[in-house]
């Protein structure tokens, strides 16, 4: 029991730490408003010309621009959570202290990642979501079991997104410089998460892979969860096994990166 | 030997030695091994306070990385309060507090108390006793007022402080300080190590430090152990060190007028200016019998003795100039 009493103060830690910067939280809500609308009229010129793409009618696809907007900054699609902060501490060598606590580094983390990802979405991410309701023609639910399931969904998404930039960040025990590899996070996340465009409307073979890639559970399986499109709990399993997957991985990088841990900085 | 009586820290060969990589072509690498600690032994008994120093890449901080756990020794034997530390890393935070004076343990952006709060849970600290503890340290350290301020907004020393607080609110057996008072001014530093010294004499506290500054040493440990290479190159009691050091005192002399350089060996001369002469003479020969001598023989209106500088002293232990010498703790 102590040890979730210590996850639950670093969680709420990692909420009050973004919470702080209250200028950098609104320019991020004007940023993904703006960028909503956007793509909100993109979608709908896309739309017209290809009604029912990747299966959706056009409110679905307002709802999905407004979903992506709404996670974008709590699932860190383009990278800029913990996974900053871990590569800088690897490089200079603060991770020493990390590693001498009596605390596991993984769940630190991604305790502290959660509880940024909290903030995000209600700091952040509510807003636009509410702006796109309250003016463009959405499909969302109106059962609470749905709403719920959404939210199961959206806390896996949290999970996953963690567990992949977990491992980017401990490339830097390897690599010592974290650019390439936050440059790759930033790309991949864009383009295989389907923030841009629904994983459903990707052609052909491309489509099939990345529907079956860990970003698949970021931003498509809870919007999908949420407008019916898929069974929830084939989409929870789907997430739980990258997650499960990712964890161990991360958990086994870990282990390999700390017994050749030459901490910086003697 | 009853479990007791051992000491609280104990090294025994202890080697740690590195792979380098070196780049040495295209495709090419050369592995080089480096060795930052080299058949290290000692030991620390409960209630020491100990002064570990030496000069930058000594091995200084892989000594205490090794005594954290956090790094594995290559070879050797090295237990810290029964337990070998790169085995039982968690078990053994909880019975030892570490300050890192570059690093900070501290949240960076959140309020100070927000980091005991952590340390609280982390540690799994009775509620009394963190309490005790946190208004103990909140008083001795000066902490009333910061409790509230992020971290970021801190001073340097207000941040070590916090630092030092943060690591004895779980009752550590044994501290162990990596330049507690680096970039420190003079104030900061006078609260750091009057604060560490009534730790230590109150709750008996075992204490290790690193440190460049000479100062933290001589007021704050008995013992200093000095490496170099990676090896132990005295250990003993300070004021030993300069006998070790083949050190000299200098004894001024201002006579009645211009003389030729005084004879009085084995103190020689170094400088002469007018009436004013130098001498120097071993430290441990005695100060009284030489100026009796000069006395007697010269017109002598005024004297003084210098100390040897201890700086100096390391200093020339560190560059080679003094075999290293070790005065074996008696156990």
């Amino acid at each position: 029991m102590g040890s979730g009493r210590l996850y639950t103060a670093v969680a709420a830690g990692g909420f009050r730490r973004y919470a702080t910067y209250r200028v950098a939280t609104a320019a991020g809500v004007f940023t993904n408003t703006a960028f909503g609308i956007i793509l909100v009229y993109t979608y709908l010129a896309l739309w017209d010309e290809k009604p029912h793409l990747g299966g959706y009618d056009q409110a679905q696809a307002v709802t999905y621009v407004w979903l992506g907007q709404c996670l974008y900054a709590t699932l860190a699609i383009q990278g800029g959570g913990f996974e900053k902060d871990l590569m800088a501490r690897i490089r200079t060598g603060e991770i020493a202290v990390d590693l001498y606590r009596p605390a596991d580094l993984q769940l630190w983390w991604l305790a502290s990642d959660v509880g940024r990802s909290l903030f995000q979405l209600l700091g952040r991410g509510v807003i636009p979501f509410v702006f796109g309701a309250v003016f463009f023609p959405m499909a969302l639910p109106r059962d609470v079991t749905t709403w719920a399931a959404f939210a199961l969904a959206l806390l896996l998404a949290m999970v996953v997104s963690f567990g992949i930039r977990y491992l980017a960040a401990l490339s830097a025990f390897w690599l010592m410089d974290g650019m390439g590899v936050t440059q790759a996070v930033m790309i991949t996340g864009v383009f295989f998460s389907g923030i841009v465009l629904p994983l459903n409307a990707f052609p052909g073979a491309l489509g099939e892979v990345v529907r079956v890639l860990p970003w698949a559970g970021q931003v498509q399986m809870p919007a999908d969860v949420l407008m019916g499109e898929t069974d929830p709990l084939g989409a929870f399993a789907f997430q739980a096994v990258w997650a499960v997957a990712l964890l161990a991985a991360g958990r086994l990088l870990q282990s390999a990166a700390t017994r050749r841990v030459v901490v910086q900085g003697g | 030997m009853s479990v007791t009586e051992r000491p609280l820290i104990e090294l025994d060969g202890v080697e740690k030695v590195f792979d380098v990589r070196r780049k040495t072509g295209f495709l090419k690498r050369e592995r080089r091994q480096v060795r930052a600690v080299d058949s290290l032994s000692f030991t620390v008994a409960r209630g020491e306070m100990v002064g570990y120093i030496g000069p930058n890449g000594a091995g200084k901080s892989t000594t205490i990385k090794m005594l954290t756990g956090i790094l594995t020794p290559s070879a050797g034997r090295l237990r810290v309060a029964g337990i070998d530390p790169s085995r039982e890393r968690t078990r053994l935070a909880h019975r030892i507090g570490v300050v890192f004076g570059q690093r900070t343990t501290l949240w960076w952006d959140l309020p100070l108390i927000d980091s005991y709060r952590l340390m609280h849970r982390m540690y799994r600290i009775p509620d009394a006793r963190y309490r005790e503890n946190l208004d103990r340290c909140v008083e001795l350290l000066e902490l009333g007022d910061l409790l509230a301020a992020p971290v970021r907004q801190l001073s340097l020393g207000q941040r070590m402080r916090g630092d030092i607080a943060a690591a004895l609110l779980h009752d550590p057996e044994v501290l162990y300080l990596d330049e507690p008072t680096i970039g420190l001014d003079v104030i900061s530093k006078a609260k750091v190590r009057g604060f560490l010294k009534e730790l230590n004499a109150e709750l008996g506290t075992t204490v290790l430090l690193t440190t460049h500054d000479l100062q933290d040493i001589e007021q704050l440990c008995s013992r200093v152990m000095v490496i170099d290479h990676g090896r132990l190159m005295y250990d003993g009691a300070l004021a030993g060190l300069h006998e070790v050091g083949e050190s000299e005192r200098i004894l001024v002399v201002d006579l009645e007028r211009e003389l030729p350089p005084v004879e009085a060996p084995p103190a020689r001369v170094v400088k002469v200016e007018g009436p004013r002469q130098w001498l120097a003479f071993p430290a441990g020969e005695s100060a009284a019998a030489l100026v009796a001598r000069i006395a007697a023989e010269y017109p002598l209106v005024d004297l003084s003795v210098r100390e040897p500088d201890i700086e100096d002293v390391i200093a020339r232990m560190y560059a080679g100039a003094v075999p290293g010498r070790t005065e074996k703790a008696v156990s």
